[in-house]
């Protein structure tokens, strides 16, 4: 057995995106949609992360990926810097790292057949056969789940679940390591999410996959996920496996978000509810010190002067809070994390 | 909730239809429920089961056609909504039943301030005048927790958040002190942290002001948070409804238990593989002789596939549409 090895690293990850103003449309200012996070995800493990809209845990996903152009940071997915990679090399890299989309109506061309979608990335990145692409593409579509009969149909055709199927068997197609999954179930009904994740995780088995899931659903993302980061305006206040994560959360924020989850279950009406006031600020102008600090109920003073840095309060278990300065850094450096432990 | 008071709205055998170009899609199929003074019913149910077709019913909010209302009666007191002219229709819409959409940022207009949708009801309806009627709606944004209220009354809605959106939404359905406020979806389009703020601020102005409230949503946790009784839906159907606790507790639809089981825990053991219902929820498009659920359903037997089940009461104000008979099962 191999010692587990970190498949994506991530370190201090940005991305701005610029805001135009004023007569001459320079630019005033800059919407910090992802400002500094680092992570690694291992090989073979799934990622949560979580966090409400505006988060920028989207924009994380599709920044690791390069579909937005990082503003700084390094990504390294298997050994390479992908931040740093021209467009040609990127390109070669591609079929290694691919995504699953929110909305599978959005994500899927309406004028292409389901053999054309599924088949795009072969015809891209293989000079294989018409006959070698379609036995591929069989293949793809049996192990998702969707009859081959309906390989010349085109999307409308198919049902929510059924076109995630199609986004996640495109997916799959080149036989990536690691995938992107932003809100694959989000669009869907709770009896159909149920199928896509249980494919999900029967096809991470099979090819060995490694994911990002990224949610808002915390009871979903407790369910697939080994590790799971909590976003808040662009950094990540929290980083755990998932059992210490949901049992003992450190940060306030993940404290209040968990328990912000209404539970299917009238008996156990929570009276110790944690209602957050007020409002995600805006990233373009988030506040001095903490990010947190404007919703936070056990602010001190410090909270709005210094920004708490993540660090690792027990082992694999890091977290951004002040709260948490008289714990030690347990691991081997401060700063960045050494996901070591598992 | 005494079970002995007058319902506020009863609902009797609706049936809605619509017609398309591919033929009729039954959208609601007979359904009858009641409505107690100052309760607060859950309907729950995946897309397309019907459950905001029933509620837009009741009201004509409806495009007619292609919808058509083809049967049933829903009295609001001892008026027939169905049957009433338009004009006092139109009157009951806004003052004696409140309606929440999902999409704040959709149903709010654009172009005109909050203050002037918060009043324009109060005028039509109340025949207040313009300083009275703002009086009233900086009232109302208080009463939905908007700081600064006066001043916020000119701002627009891209003006205001997600959830303070859906506050002002709730303001405008309150505006008229209604008997009945239907809320369909109201928190689905918000964040986790801004639905814990709203479902807190309803069960504070159920408290205060004592209306009955009808609460779509796909989200069996919100219902179990706020709802007093619950009604789950499927293909049109009512398949189950009963008080929140017991349902819960003691599920008998294969619906109902399926749903319960699919969704994952926040607390508990883990389980390593998600149960699923497997198919696709049924297509509407012909008037149901079996039961809808029957193609889904592990405990389906002939009897399903010919007859569409009843509700059929099973003790505790709780009634089942299923020939299956669920205690049979446990044992």
């Amino acid at each position: 057995m191999n010692a587990p090895r970190n498949l994506v690293e991530v370190r201090d990850l940005k991305m701005h995106f610029p805001i135009y103003g004023g007569f001459l449309r320079r630019q005033v200012g800059a919407v910090k949609a992802v400002d500094g996070v680092s992570f690694n995800i291992i090989e073979g493990e799934t990622l949560g992360i979580v966090g409400e809209s505006g988060c920028g845990k989207s924009t994380c996903g599709r920044a690791v990926l390069r579909l937005y152009e990082a503003t700084a940071g390094s990504i390294t997915i298997d050994g390479t810097d992908i931040a740093t990679l021209s467009a040609e090399e990127l390109r070669k890299r591609r079929p290694m790292m691919q995504m699953v989309f929110q909305d599978p109506q959005a994500s899927l061309n309406p004028r292409m057949t389901v053999a054309g979608i599924i088949g795009e990335p072969l015809d891209e990145h293989t000079d294989w056969s018409k006959k070698k692409k379609l036995e591929r593409i069989y293949e793809l579509m049996d192990a998702v789940g969707l009859n081959r009969d309906f390989a010349n149909r085109y999307p409308h055709a198919f049902s929510g679940g059924q076109r995630q199927r199609i986004g996640i068997a495109r997916a799959l197609a080149l036989n990536p390591k690691f995938i992107v999954c932003d809100e694959p179930i989000a669009a869907l009904d709770v009896s159909i999410q149920a199928q896509v994740v249980n494919l999900l995780e029967e096809l991470q088995e099979q090819f060995g996959l490694t994911y990002m899931f990224i949610s808002h659903d915390l009871s979903m993302v407790r369910h697939i996920a080994d590790r799971v980061a909590v976003m808040y305006l662009g950094v990540i206040v929290e980083l755990a496996p998932v059992q210490a994560l949901y049992d003992k959360p450190l940060h306030p924020y993940t404290e209040a978000l968990l328990s912000a989850v209404p539970e299917p279950d009238p008996a156990m009406a929570r009276k110790d509810r944690i209602v957050l006031q007020g409002d995600v600020p805006s990233p373009s102008n988030p506040p001095v010190g903490c990010n947190f600090c404007t919703r936070c109920s056990k602010v001190m003073d410090i909270c709005k002067v210094e920004k708490p840095p993540l660090r690792e309060i027990e082992p694999g278990h890091f977290s951004a809070c002040h709260l948490l300065n008289d714990r030690p850094t347990v691991g081997q450096t401060s700063g960045t994390q050494t996901t070591s432990t598992q | 909730m005494p079970d002995g008071a007058a319902p506020v709205l009863e609902v009797t055998d609706l049936k809605t239809v619509f017609r398309t170009r591919g033929g009729e899609v039954h959208a609601v199929n007979s359904v009858s429920f009641e409505l107690r003074p100052g309760e607060l019913l859950g309907v729950v149910g995946e897309s397309g089961s019907g459950k905001s077709v029933t509620m837009m019913s009741l009201l004509g909010l409806l495009p007619m056609p292609p919808a058509e209302v083809r049967n049933g009666k829903v009295m609001l007191g001892d008026r027939d909504l169905l049957t009433i002219d338009a004009e006092s229709l139109r009157n009951i819409r806004g003052s004696e039943v409140g309606f929440v959409f999902q999409d704040p940022m959709t149903s709010l207009n654009p172009v005109f301030n909050v203050g002037f949708q918060i009043m324009e009801p109060l005028r039509a309806h109340m025949g207040l005048s313009k300083s009275q009627a703002r009086d009233r709606a900086v009232e109302l944004l208080e009463l939905v927790g908007i700081p600064d209220a006066r001043r916020r009354l000119k701002d627009y809605p891209h003006q205001f958040s997600g959830g303070m959106r859906q506050r002002v939404m709730i303001a405008i359905a309150l505006a008229c002190d209604p008997k009945v406020l239907i809320a369909d979806e109201p928190t689905t389009a918000l964040d986790v942290t801004i639905q814990a703020q709203i479902l807190e601020l309803v069960k504070e102005l159920r408290q205060k002001l004592g209306m009955a409230i009808i609460w779509i949503t796909h989200d069996l946790g919100v219902i179990a948070g706020i709802a007093d009784r619950v009604m789950v839906m499927y293909g049109g159907q009512i398949v189950e409804q009963g008080p929140v606790r017991e349902v819960f507790a003691n599920p008998a639809h294969p619906y109902t238990r399926a749903l319960l089981q699919t969704m994952p825990k926040l607390h508990g053991t883990r389980d390593t593989k998600l149960r699923v219902i497997e198919g696709q929820p049924p297509m509407l498009g012909r008037h149901p002789v079996s039961c809808p659920f029957e193609d889904r359903c592990p405990h389906a037997f002939d009897r399903c596939g010919k007859e569409n089940p009843q509700r059929r009461p099973i003790g505790d104000g709780h009634d089942v549409a299923c020939h299956w008979d669920h205690k049979g099962a446990l044992a």
